[in-house]
């Protein structure tokens, strides 16, 4: 069970691609497809072992179009 | 209430805290520095602020500051100074903000002199800063009218929203006469703003800005703008009439010019000649269709500024080819006489042949 | 699930204009959850600059007011002088408040007007497609220095912080950055402080924050975090400038 989730807002994401870099779990990874802006976002997952996120906020503090929002439980 | 002898600069400072301005924020130049330096004392006695900025353009960009939140602001400068602040008239303008700029002119262009002058005629009326927009300039000839036009200046800036010019000149601004100043308004009693910026308390945020970057929307914009000042052509266009009904040659001279001209026709009157003063107090807007009307009985102007010849523009649009628009122009500071002028109004007179059939035998003022 | 991170209350939910990976936006984010925890939004009366940010207003969901380019300060100095109780802060770029703007904000750090200044450093002229900066590095390309930023042909990259420390009335300066998670989170308190002293009456307050332009820099925005990190912190070192609140006494 993950200790945390991200959700990322596809129609804001710019595939700055920051998110992905700062994330220490490597969950984030630009997906391949388009988004209406016409950029690639970043997805997120919890990998194979669904446990990926640990709620850090790396990535939402680093995001600059507040495209992350992050749950912790 | 009783008069009080006062030089101009300081009715002006004083005019503009009876009409309720609690903020002013200049720099010194001569010949205003009197101004700043009566704000900075009477401001403390109303709890009001006084700032004197780095530089006349931080001094309109204070101003700015302050109608955005709602006060009535005032700053003065002189020519050099009142250059620097073009940038900010024109945001005052696009930003519809209130506020009062005195110039008190002196001789240019360039550092110039620090004689008085009417220079300025062009920067205040056409533009001078960038875009489609007018300032409200009045023209104040004495002291009385400079502290009446002060207090009047803050309402047209209010109810306009729009930056109002007060033009004064170095002679006005050192002259002392008697002023009869009105009772200081109830700042209570002003209409309040609902545009201002006061935090967003109980309602939405707000914003005041010019920049409209879809040029149908600043086209609207300016339009608006064109209405608004359309009304203000329509109500508050202003003159004086000075012995016009017989008057078979017209001076046009507003501010100091004026009060000498007035002297030369008093002089010109007593040799026979007809001659009269159209007075503009206010430069814009402009009182062209005055001037206009004259032209059905006058076909003789002479245009009497203390400039190189600005205003005269302004006169012969106005009659659109049906008058005779002739120019005393006298730059760098120059005052001249009444005599001077005089002898320039019976110049044009005789000139064009205005004189009675009894009074042809001799020529008043000398050689041509 | 606890959700634990969203965007604050004081900005307003549009999309940003700004390219992706801009600094911009990362520090609107911070100014805004600074205002929220302060709870200062109504309170609050924001002055953009000319710049990439001049749009400023359509994200900070607070009474706003524009400025001619480099005279925010001055035009805060109005506003705050009227608006006594109020908190007013600028938002600017480096030519806003270190060229064109340069007296204005001497003259108002020098007055100690209790005004908070942001000053977003990212050494390039953004919104009129990368001319040279005050701030630009040597070296640096820009569309105004061909062959990169000469000293001998365009002077030196200038600190206008440091020249803010001499004046007596300015009492908290500190320069941060938003290359990385770890300066986002220092930068915030900087932020914060500085409104603080707003709050507390005490002078004149500014923070200037590292940011990166990846379009006028051309390079992709992971790259230009990381030069923002390692290559401007050469020059305009983050840290505390100037501090005398007196707040971390204790």
């Amino acid at each position: 069970m993950a200790k945390g989730k991200i959700t990322i807002d596809r129609e804001k994401c710019k595939g700055c691609e920051l998110c992905v870099s700062v994330c220490p779990k490597q969950c984030i990874a630009i997906s391949s497809g388009l988004n209406d802006k016409g950029y690639y976002p970043a997805e997120f997952s919890q990998g194979e072992e669904g446990d990926c996120c640990t709620a850090c906020t790396l990535c939402a503090l680093t995001c600059p179009d507040i495209a992350i929002e992050v749950y912790r439980g | 209430m009783a008069k009080q002898l006062m030089r101009g600069s300081h009715v002006l400072g004083e005019a503009a805290v009876r009409a309720g301005c609690r903020y002013y924020f200049g720099y010194p130049i001569t010949p205003q520095n009197e101004v700043p330096e009566y704000m900075s004392g009477r401001l403390l006695q109303v709890g009001g602020t006084f700032v004197q900025a780095e530089s006349e353009l931080a001094s309109i960009n204070m101003v700015i500051g302050a109608a955005m939140a709602g006060a009535r602001v005032m700053t003065s400068s002189s020519s050099p100074g009142v250059s620097l602040m073009q940038e900010g008239i024109s945001y005052l303008a696009g930003l519809e903000l209130p506020a009062v700029i005195a110039n008190v002119v002196r001789g240019g262009p360039g550092l110039g002199n620090i004689a008085p002058a009417q220079s300025d005629y062009f920067q205040a009326t056409r533009g001078g800063g960038h875009g489609d927009y007018r300032t409200i300039v009045l023209a104040p000839a004495s002291c009385q009218e400079l502290c009446d036009l002060t207090v009047k200046a803050f309402d047209l800036a209010d109810k306009y929203r729009n930056p109002v010019m007060i033009m004064g000149d170095g002679m006005m601004g050192q002259m002392m006469e008697p002023v009869e100043f009105p009772e200081a308004i109830d700042l209570a009693e002003l209409p309040a703003k609902d545009w201002t910026l006061t935090g967003a308390k109980e309602r939405p945020s707000r914003v005041i800005l010019s920049l409209l970057l879809n040029p149908k929307v600043l086209e609207d914009h300016n339009f608006k703008l064109v209405r608004k000042y359309d009304a203000v052509t329509r109500e508050e266009t202003d003159w004086e009439e000075y012995m016009l009904e017989d008057a078979r040659q017209v001076v046009v001279a507003y501010g100091t010019a004026a009060r000498i001209a007035k002297g030369a026709i008093k002089r010109v009157r007593e040799m026979g000649l007809k001659v009269g003063l159209l007075r503009p107090k206010t430069l814009w807007p402009f009182p062209d269709k005055p001037l206009k009307d004259l032209t059905r009985v006058v076909r003789q102007l002479l245009v009497f500024e203390m400039s190189a010849g600005q205003m005269v523009e302004d006169v012969r649009l106005a009659v659109e080819g049906q008058a005779q628009v002739h120019l005393y122009g006298r730059p760098g500071g120059v005052i001249p006489t009444p005599d001077e002028v005089a002898h320039q109004i019976s110049h044009y007179y005789y000139q064009a042949g205005l004189m009675d059939k009894d009074q042809q035998s001799g020529r008043l003022g000398g050689a041509a | 699930m606890k959700k634990i991170f969203e965007a604050p209350k004081s900005l307003k939910d549009n999309l940003f204009h700004y390219c992706p990976g801009c600094g911009h936006s990362i520090i609107h984010r911070l100014v805004a959850e600074v205002i929220d925890e302060l709870g200062i939004q109504e309170r609050t009366i924001g002055v953009p600059p000319a710049g990439c940010a001049v749009l400023a207003y359509n994200y900070f969901d607070v009474d706003t007011g524009e400025a001619p380019h480099g005279r925010a300060l001055a035009v805060a100095t109005g506003l705050k002088r009227v608006l006594k109780d109020h908190v007013v802060f600028t938002y600017q770029g480096d030519g806003d408040i270190a060229a064109i703007g340069t007296a204005e904000s001497i003259h108002a750090a020098n007055r100690g007007e209790k005004v908070t200044a942001i000053f977003v450093n990212n050494g390039t002229y953004g919104m009129t497609g990368g001319q040279m900066a005050p701030t630009t590095l040597p070296g640096m390309g820009s569309t105004t220095t061909p062959g990169g930023r000469d000293v001998v042909r365009d002077g030196s990259p200038l600190d206008l912080t440091q020249m803010l420390a001499t004046a007596k009335g300015s009492v908290f300066l500190e320069r941060v950055s938003v290359a990385t998670p770890k300066e986002i989170r220092k930068a915030k308190k900087a932020i914060k402080k500085a409104f603080q002293v707003q709050l507390d009456g005490l002078g004149f307050a500014l923070v200037e924050v590292l940011s990166p332009c990846p379009t006028n820099w051309k390079m992709a925005p992971v790259a230009a975090y990381e030069w923002t990190d390692k290559e401007m912190t050469k020059i305009f070192p983050v840290g505390v400038i100037k501090d005398i609140t007196g707040y971390d006494k204790d």
